[in-house]
């Protein structure tokens, strides 16, 4: 998706996206997914590079200093890495040290992202979706859209 | 969800199934451990859930995802409970294994059947059941917005144990 390089969104673009009717998403979005040591943010790395890779939206995963991480940093780099590498779009990763889910907030907030991109939750042994801090922090102090992948 | 804390003091002994109650709209309710044999009744009933009473994802709606999820849940060492009136199955509850030598709760009933005093036997009689079984702690996770229910766990001696997430978690020592 070579789109990508060329299609850093600037002021002229998100001014435009706003006066697009609803419904017409056809200009790139700018994406920030959010991941921790948790499957679910993997899983919503592979789902979103396979949406990415259609629309061709401008994506950037931010790594988060997550409590219950099941691996350290290094290695969700790492698995990150892998993942965007086997896939065809061209994504930044970026260390995102600190509280998740004030950090992803203000970054999307400072570098106009339009959209911020979590894993669903985890699911108990019952099969329950329980929802983690970082998601229910975003959900409700974003002013941008959110979307939680399943 | 490894440091999940419990009361320090178990909880009274509570009945054990099989055993029947008549509940507050008269039916006379049947509640016994359920098996293998119970699988197509069980599929009956979520299948004729109301999908309004879900709660955090379960049961599915569609009758495929509901046989897989039910599959789930008779694992080796899963105890089922069902209650049953004129033979159908109208509610459902469950200790779940967690892989850490503790056990998850549910507890479903069909919504013309609720507000009868069918869940709060039912997860007495899951409780006993549990006992019997040598289950020690048991942890659920429900909607913090569910007042009834969560009333319901305290009265049967569940107590917080952590209110910090989306959804309240709450334990008990059998």
């Amino acid at each position: 998706m070579t789109v990508l390089a060329e299609s850093g969104p600037g002021t002229t673009d998100r001014e435009r996206r706003r006066l697009l009717p609803s419904g017409y998403d056809r200009v790139d979005m700018k994406l920030l997914l959010g991941i921790g040591g948790s499957p679910d943010g993997i899983d919503a790395l592979e789902r979103t590079l396979e949406r990415v890779a259609e629309t061709g939206d401008d994506l950037t995963v931010a790594l988060l200093d997550t409590v219950s991480t099941d691996y350290d940093l290094d290695e969700l780099e790492q698995k990150a890495r892998e993942r965007i590498d086997a896939s065809d779009v061209a994504a930044e990763t970026r260390r995102v040290p600190g509280h998740p889910g004030s950090k992803l907030t203000e970054i999307a907030q400072r570098e106009g992202f339009d959209r911020i991109v979590l894993g669903g939750g985890q699911r108990s042994p019952m099969g329950k979706i329980n929802l983690g801090e970082v998601a229910e922090f975003v959900l409700l102090n974003a002013d941008i859209s959110v979307t939680l992948v399943r | 969800m490894t440091d999940r804390t419990y009361p320090d003091e178990p909880v009274d002994s509570f009945p054990e199934p099989p055993d029947s109650f008549t509940d507050g709209e008269g039916r006379t309710i049947g509640i016994e451990p359920a098996d293998a044999d119970d699988f197509e009744a069980l599929v009956d009933m979520y299948v004729d859930f109301d999908p309004a009473d879900r709660a955090q994802g379960i049961p599915p709606v569609d009758e495929e995802p509901i046989r897989e999820w039910l599959d789930a849940l008779f694992v080796e060492g899963a105890l089922n409970v069902v209650a049953r009136h004129d033979g159908r199955v109208v509610g459902h509850a469950l200790l779940m294994p967690d892989g850490h030598g503790a056990y998850e709760l549910a507890v479903f009933v069909l919504h013309d059947y609720q507000g009868a005093g069918i869940g709060t036997e039912l997860l007495k009689e899951l409780l006993g059941h549990g006992q019997a079984e040598g289950v020690e702690q048991v942890w659920l996770t429900v909607e913090r917005w569910n007042d009834p229910a969560i009333a319901l766990y305290r009265k049967l001696g569940f107590e917080t144990s952590d209110a910090e997430s989306f959804e309240l978690e709450m334990s008990i020592r059998l």
